[in-house]
């Protein structure tokens, strides 16, 4: 039914001294399972072009991205139409393997942060010190009350993922965070 | 501030980034134990003033459950290790003791 999905909060945006944008609908698939099986690396490989990614880092193959989430979890970014089918693909190739596979995509919501201060917005909401985390990072963590995974994209780009549930939530304390004159200047 | 590493994932965050389990290294007493076992096993806890062996969940993190080496008066973590084991392995008491020398031990 993707031609009636419909994304948290869409088109939602902020300007401040970092700009929060409500990314839309992102294809977001969950595999659990032993990270060092042969057959896991094998069918996300083949599957999503994209080997396995070392702790808490982030391989990107074309519109597709596998994410380390913990030590027996992976996260499969792909393009949201295409989510049913890599599923479909995933659990085939896993067939009798000690491993899980769902869908997640319509369970999540996601924001990207631009600007160059993003350490000085999401470090008000999270017990995180982001001098650490450059791009191709992934970071779990809680911003303010609630669970977030932050991605480092690029030099000046972090998409931050969270429970769909909570997408208003995470909007408003993103946009307060990051609002015009309220830099704490940790980090430039 | 209470400042730990998860073995599981590597990542060091302050508290609030994960959940408090309890006392860690805990002998279950089940059904068909004794009384004072099972009392035992469900309410006496050691509550030391230094050296304890706690439980955590890195909850907001990798989700994973660690077992912490700390002092409570201190909030000093000597190490952190995986949850799989029955004892402080040598390494984490070599570690205290360095910090601690007059520590009793594990008992
Ligand atoms: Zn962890």
């Amino acid at each position: 039914m993707s031609e009636i999905s419909v994304s948290a909060l869409p088109a939602a945006q902020s300007e401040g001294f970092v700009r929060v944008t409500e990314a839309g609908l992102r294809g977001m698939i969950t595999l659990r399972g032993d990270l060092a099986s042969a057959a896991i690396a094998k069918a996300v490989q083949e599957i999503t072009g994209a080997a396995l990614p070392p702790m808490r880092r982030i391989v990107q193959a074309g519109e597709n991205a596998v994410v380390w989430m913990s030590p027996d979890e992976l996260l499969i970014l792909c393009p949201h139409d295409q989510a049913p089918g890599m599923e479909a693909a995933l659990r085939a190739a896993l067939a009798g393997e000690f491993a899980t596979v769902a869908n997640v995509s319509d369970a999540r919501a996601v924001f990207s942060l631009s600007g160059t201060a993003w350490r000085d917005a999401l470090a008000k909401l999270c017990p995180v010190d982001f001098s650490t985390l450059g791009t191709g990072d992934i970071r779990r963590t809680r911003a303010a009350q609630v669970a977030a995974a932050i991605l480092v994209t690029g030099p000046e780009e972090v998409d931050l993922i969270c429970f769909r549930s909570v997408a208003q939530y995470m909007f408003d304390i993103l946009s307060a965070a990051a609002s015009a004159g309220s830099e704490p200047a940790l980090y430039v | 501030m209470l400042i730990l590493t998860c073995p599981c994932c590597g990542v060091t965050a302050e508290e609030t980034e994960f959940h408090g389990g309890g006392e860690a290294h805990l002998k279950r007493f089940g059904p068909g134990s004794d009384d004072a076992d099972y009392e035992s096993y469900m309410f006496s806890r050691k509550n030391p003033r230094g050296v304890h062996f706690e439980r955590w969940r890195h909850v907001y993190g990798c989700g994973k459950w660690f077992l912490a080496a700390r002092c409570t008066m201190t909030l000093e973590v000597f190490a952190t290790y995986p949850a799989q084991t029955l004892e402080p392995p040598a390494d984490v008491i070599t570690a205290i003791k360095s910090k601690r020398p007059e520590w009793e031990g594990f008992v």
